[in-house]
C-alpha cells in the first residue's frame, strides 16, 4: 500500500467502450492487487485491477461507464496522476501446476497479470476469455506468447456461449481455477466447480478498508472487497440473488 | 490532547490499519467506528455514491459488536497507538445505547463515549434519537449514568434548529458535543432512474458540507457552554482554524481520510505554518474568536 504519483505513458481506445492505460512509476504489485486512481474533477478515486506490470509500467483497462471513466478518456500521455497502489490481497498460486483461468468481459484484466506471472514460472495456464460479441474482444495476451480460448455470447467469434458454458462442456483438467467477471458468471463458476479463487468488483468509497462501503457476506462473516479481497475463495462467498 | 485533530468515527475504522500509511501516534485522539451491542453487517451494496464535493454513504453501522471491539479491536489499536480514544456508540433502543456505553466506557483505552444519535443510515434507530429534544435529553441522562467516562453527544444537522438539540443534550448532562454528522442526501442513477444507494438515501459528507458545519458550530457555541468538537468537510489546516474561530475546541476530520489516508497527518503537519501566517500563538486562544 503506497501513495504514489504516476505518469501516464499510454491511454488508448481498444474497443467501442474499453480503453487501455499505462502508468509509469509504481512499485511492483502482486497479481490480484488493484490501484485507486485520482481523476481530476472527481471526489472519489477509481479502483482498477492491475492487468500487467513491466519496466515500472502498470497496465490497466477501463470501460467508459460514467463521469469518471469519461474524464479518464481525456487524460493525456505525460500527464501525472495521484494513485494509491498495491491495494487488496493477491491470488494464491502456491503449488498450482495446472491453472485454469476464466474471465467474463473486462474481468480478463487482473487475470492477464496472473497468467503472465504463471508464464514467468514456466507454467502455461489454460485461459478462457468470454466476451459479448466479436467487436468486444480485446486481444490482451498477444505479447505474452500464448492465446486464450475466446468465447462469445452471440457466437460471432470462437466458442458460442459464455466462458462458463465452455468449461462445463469441455471439462478441462485443472488443479485450481481463477475467475473474474460479472457476479452471475462468478456465481455460476462457484456453483459448478470447487477450489477456485474469485476476484470481485465493487463500488468503493476509499479502497483501503476504512469506509466499509464494499463489504460482502462470506461464510466467515462480513469481509471488505478492498481489504480482505478482492480475491476470495469460491467456497466462502455468499452470493445474493 | 497534544493536538486538536481527531479522525472522525466511520472514516478511520478502528484505527490500527492506518498505521500502514503513517505513524498514527501523531493524532490527538481517534474516534472509533460506530459500535452497537450486537455485530452488524450493515446495509446491502451499493453503500456509496459520489457527489460533486463529497460523497453519500449508507454503511448501516457495520461493526463486530461491543464485546469484540473491547476485546479485539481496542487491543489491536493499543498495540500501535499509545493515547486514549473515543468510542462511538450507536443503537436501536435506550437499552442498547446504555449497555454498549457501559461496556466500552469500562475499557482502559477509552477516555470518552461519543453518542451517535445522528446516523441517518440505520432503520428505526440512530438519527431518530437525535431529532426530538425530549428523547435526546432522556437518552443522554441514561447513558451518562451507565458510562464511567465523559459523554459527548454527536448532533445531527437534519433539524430546523440544532441549538434546541444542543441544549437538550446539555440538560441531559452531556460533557461535550460533536457536530455535525452527515446531511441526508440522495443520488439517482441516470441510466436506471433509481437511487444509487441500495437503501435509497444516505449521509452526505465532504467539503460541500463545510459551510453548513461552520454555521452549526457557530450557533451552538452561542447556545451552550459545553466543549464542542467541530466537524463536517474539513479538508485542510485552514478549515481547522475556521472551525475553531466558529467555536470548536477541537476538530474531527472525516471524509478526507477516505480519499487521502494520510490526510489527517498532513493537516497536523500544516497547522504550525498556517498558524504562523495568521499570527496565532496558541490554538486555545482562537476558540470562538468569530464571536468576539
Amino acid at each position: 500500500m503506497k501513495s504514489e504519483r504516476l505518469k501516464i505513458t499510454e491511454n488508448r481506445q481498444i474497443t467501442a467502450d474499453i480503453y487501455k492505460m499505462c502508468l509509469l512509476g509504481a512499485e511492483k504489485p502482486l497479481p490480484g492487487n488493484f490501484l485507486e486512481l485520482t481523476i481530476p474533477g472527481c471526489f472519489l478515486g477509481r479502483p482498477f485491477g492491475v492487468a500487467g506490470y513491466a519496466d515500472g509500467i502498470t497496465e490497466i483497462y477501463y470501460r467508459v461507464v460514467g463521469e469518471g471513466t469519461m474524464k479518464m478518456t481525456g487524460m493525456k500521455e505525460g500527464e501525472e496522476v495521484d494513485a494509491l497502489t498495491g491495494l487488496g490481497n493477491s491470488f494464491d498460486t502456491n503449488g498450482v501446476k495446472k491453472p485454469l483461468i476464466v474471465s467474463g468481459g473486462l474481468g480478463f484484466a487482473p487475470l492477464k497479470f496472473l497468467a503472465e506471472s504463471f508464464v514467468e514460472k514456466g507454467i502455461t495456464p489454460l485461459f478462457v476469455a468470454g466476451f459479448k460479441s466479436r467487436s468486444d474482444i480485446v486481444e490482451f495476451l498477444k505479447e505474452s506468447g500464448f492465446s486464450p480460448v475466446i468465447t462469445t455470447d452471440d457466437g460471432t467469434a470462437g466458442f458460442h456461449g459464455s466462458a462458463v458454458d465452455y468449461i462445463k462442456e469441455k471439462v478441462p483438467e485443472f488443479d485450481r481455477y481463477y475467475a473474474c467477471g460479472p457476479m452471475p458468471m462468478l456465481k455460476g463458476m462457484a456453483a459448478a466447480f470447487k477450489g477456485g479463487q474469485l476476484s470481485l468488483e465493487a463500488r468503493m468509497g476509499c479502497g483501503f478498508g476504512a469506509c466499509m462501503g464494499c463489504s460482502i457476506m462470506t461464510t466467515a462473516g462480513a469481509k471488505r472487497v478492498c481489504k480482505e479481497g478482492p480475491v476470495f475463495s469460491s467456497e466462502e462467498v455468499i452470493f445474493g440473488d | 490532547m497534544d493536538n486538536p485533530v481527531i479522525p472522525a468515527s466511520g472514516t478511520f475504522g478502528f484505527g490500527y490499519e492506518f498505521n500502514n500509511w503513517f505513524d498514527i501516534s501523531v493524532l490527538g485522539s481517534i474516534a472509533l467506528k460506530g459500535t452497537t451491542i450486537e455485530a452488524r453487517y450493515g446495509n446491502p451494496l451499493p453503500r456509496i455514491a459520489e457527489c460533486p464535493a463529497g460523497m453519500i454513504n449508507a454503511i448501516g453501522l457495520q461493526n463486530p459488536g461491543a464485546v469484540a471491539v473491547r476485546d479485539i479491536e481496542l487491543k489491536k489499536l493499543a498495540a500501535v497507538y499509545p493515547k486514549k480514544v473515543i468510542a462511538n456508540v450507536g443503537g436501536h433502543s435506550f437499552g442498547e445505547y446504555v449497555e454498549t456505553s457501559a461496556i466500552l466506557s469500562a475499557a482502559e483505552e477509552v477516555f470518552a463515549i461519543e453518542l451517535n444519535v445522528s446516523c441517518p443510515n440505520v432503520k428505526g434507530g440512530g438519527m431518530a434519537f437525535g431529532l426530538d429534544a425530549g428523547v435526546l435529553e432522556e437518552l443522554t441522562a441514561a447513558v451518562k449514568e451507565a458510562s464511567s467516562k465523559p459523554v459527548i453527544v454527536k448532533l445531527s444537522p437534519n433539524v430546523t434548529d440544532i441549538t434546541v438539540l444542543a441544549k437538550a443534550a446539555e440538560r441531559g448532562g452531556a460533557d461535550g458535543l460533536s457536530l455535525i454528522n452527515t446531511l441526508v442526501g440522495m443520488r439517482i442513477d441516470l441510466r436506471t432512474a433509481k437511487p444509487i444507494i441500495s437503501v435509497k438515501r444516505g449521509g452526505y459528507s465532504g467539503p460541500g458540507v463545510f459551510p453548513v458545519a461552520v454555521n452549526a458550530v457557530y450557533n451552538t457555541r452561542e447556545a451552550v457552554s459545553l466543549p464542542i468538537v467541530g466537524m463536517g468537510g474539513i479538508m485542510n489546516a485552514e478549515n481547522v482554524i475556521e472551525m475553531m474561530y466558529a467555536g470548536a475546541d477541537c476538530v474531527m476530520v472525516g471524509t478526507l481520510n477516505l480519499i487521502d489516508p494520510c490526510g489527517s497527518k498532513k493537516i497536523i503537519e500544516d497547522l504550525p505554518g498556517v498558524m504562523e501566517r495568521l499570527g496565532i500563538d496558541k490554538l486555545t486562544d482562537i476558540v470562538g474568536r468569530a464571536h468576539r
